[in-house]
């Protein structure tokens, strides 16, 4: 497993965000979510203008033999989708972290960084995962 | 040997193992009015030896009466050679087995199955069926719940010749999913969609219609197809499958086909059997596959390089996703479906074309025969399939049961659909003209 990106926040439910120069969120699910749900076949998007809350179901991520909710890290609107994703799910396997974001959310309020996970506390996580 | 493998010790063991005094300590939770101890009119078990007789006496009330009621199911001439298929061992299961890959023959036939109904249907994709064409559209509505997600109204339209009970089924499954059904106008004249009084605001998340309708009619189904498209809905054909030997496909209604088609499958190789088991058929479009409820098998390659056949996009159904699955409450009806694959076989197109063909000319010859008599008439004007109404001067009921007194089931009451004394009447091409004769003879006796 490669190194986690430090620029990035997390949740216990593996998904990351980064935050954009305008205010925006990007989110997509991490590396470890990737290779543990194998290869992706399908992912189902959510619509421009849906509304999202933090913990919510946002996305769907499917592989030969599992599907998995995508929760929203945190409260917004959707405002842009990787469409991309539609014929190339296995964007998410081969680059989780760039080409293979899955959605941009503007956030409702001021981000709350409490409620997500440095990269030191994700790898923290990742390594009780292993134990 | 017991089929329930517990031993008494058995079960006590794993009554201690969890603190329960008896089974029925596990049903604790469930209030005890709401709990029956004994099932009303289901007597005890009987031997073989004794339901066979039953089943034998109840088989012969039945008799053998020249039938012309359709309204949904059909009777169609069944080659011997389609049950005696189906009913080989390999075959005679009613669902694809667990382990389903083990049973390649099952998987080739319900491949084969779905590549025939998207040929009938003019669609891209088909699952391996449902229970019956009732379930499929309460499972098609659902469906085009989940595809149309930019429609948040649940409202679904259905056209005037949507088969009745098809839409109780609809409201019973569906109706407690946050799904309303409400009909579209009809036009009195000709029993179908009443285009003038169409109202586009009502931003339905499906409009459904069916062809041939429910009394018989043709429905402009490419114009209320492209209306359906307009008002932002998904559409929904439902067809007879014999039908479309000789119609245009649902595949290519309107400028762009429906998104689902659906309906009964019985007439395919299914003996009325009293009312079932049928089979229901659902096609879609690529684009929606994956909201598409039930199994699909899939045509694929082994590491060998030998072509094999595997259940494909199971991640939709309920074993992998639980309550996000497309349908918690549907299964295919594997041995309908093998039946109608080796019917479908053994007839090829050509040979469904000549049932319809001669299904339309028998019912033609009826139809004219019986509205030369006094009293009776066309309901509605325009073409038919294979059925079609006619009014009556005079309450049906009285009418079919002096039929019956002749060996004749004279056709479908249809006066409360209609809303006048009117029948609907259907002659597939098990009858001879003889027989049409003689249907005709006993209605101009009864009625003169």
């Amino acid at each position: 497993m490669n190194e986690l990106p430090g620029d990035l926040l997390y949740t216990s439910e593996h998904e990351w965000l980064r935050r954009e120069d305008d205010g925006s969120v990007t989110v997509g699910i991490t590396e470890h979510a990737a290779s543990a749900l194998g290869d992706l076949v399908y992912v189902e998007l959510p619509e421009i203008g849906q509304d999202v809350e933090t913990g919510g179901e946002m996305a769907v991520v499917e592989s030969v033999k599992a599907a998995s909710d995508v929760y929203a890290p945190v409260t917004g609107t959707v405002v842009e989708v990787n469409e991309d994703l539609s014929d190339d799910p296995e964007k998410i396997n081969a680059d989780p972290y760039g080409d293979g974001w899955i959605v941009r959310i503007e956030l409702g309020d001021s981000l709350d960084e409490g409620e997500l996970m440095t990269p030191d506390a994700y790898q923290e996580l990742l390594d009780e995962l292993d134990d | 040997m017991p089929f329930i493998p517990h031993t008494e010790k058995d079960t006590r063991e794993m009554l201690d193992a969890i603190g329960a005094k008896s089974i029925e300590d596990l049903f604790d939770e469930i209030p005890a009015a709401l709990r029956i101890d004994h099932l009303h009119h289901v007597p005890e078990a009987m031997s073989e030896m004794e339901i066979s007789r039953l089943m034998r006496e109840r088989a012969a009330q039945d008799g053998r009466p020249l039938c012309l009621i359709g309204a949904g199911a059909y009777e169609h001439h069944i080659p011997q050679a389609v049950w005696d298929i189906a009913t080989r061992g390999e075959y005679y299961s009613a669902y694809t087995p667990y382990q389903a890959e083990a049973s390649q023959g099952t998987l080739q036939t319900i491949y084969e199955y779905q590549t025939m109904i998207t040929e009938l249907t003019g669609l891209d994709v088909s699952n391996a069926s449902l229970y019956d064409g009732a379930s499929a559209l309460a499972e098609a509505a659902l469906m085009a719940v989940r595809v149309n997600r930019r429609v948040k109204t649940g409202l679904v339209l259905l056209a005037p010749g949507v088969n009745p009970v098809y839409e109780q089924v609809a409201r019973a499954i569906a109706g407690t999913q946050g799904l309303t059904f409400e009909r579209l106008p009809t036009d009195a004249a000709s029993g179908n969609v009443d285009f003038d009084k169409l109202d586009a605001s009502l931003n339905p998340v499906a409009v459904v219609m069916q062809q041939p309708t429910f009394p018989g009619t043709l429905e402009d189904v490419d114009r209320l197809t492209d209306w359906g498209h307009a008002c932002g809905a998904l559409v929904i054909g439902m067809a007879n499958p014999t039908s479309l030997a000789l119609l245009k496909p649902p595949g290519h209604w309107g400028a762009e086909g429906v998104d689902i088609a659906c309906g009964e499958g019985q007439p395919l190789g299914v003996p009325l059997s009293s009312g079932g088991p049928y089979f229901g058929y659902m096609t879609c479009r690529q684009d929606h596959v994956r909201q598409m409820p039930g199994r699909i098998v899939g045509r694929t390659t082994d590491l060998d390089g030998n072509p094999g056949f595997a259940l494909t996009l199971q991640a939709r159904e309920q074993h992998i996703r639980r309550s996000k699955a497309t349908s918690n409450i549907c299964t295919n009806q594997g041995l309908m479906v093998t039946a109608a694959t080796i019917y479908l076989s053994l007839l090829g197109f050509e040979g469904l074309a000549l049932v319809a063909r001669r299904s339309h000319a028998n019912t033609t010859r009826l139809v004219e025969g019986l509205c030369a008599i006094d009293g009776i008439e066309r309901l509605y004007q325009g073409p038919y399939f294979h059925e079609a109404a006619l009014r009556l001067d005079r309450p049906v009921a009285p009418v079919l049961e002096a039929l019956a007194a002749r060996n004749i089931l004279g056709g479908f009451d249809l006066s409360d659909y209609a809303g006048t004394d009117a029948l609907l009447v259907c002659a597939t091409e098990t009858k001879t003209d003889a027989d049409i004769d003689t249907c005709i003879a006993a209605f101009a006796e009864i009625m003169g």
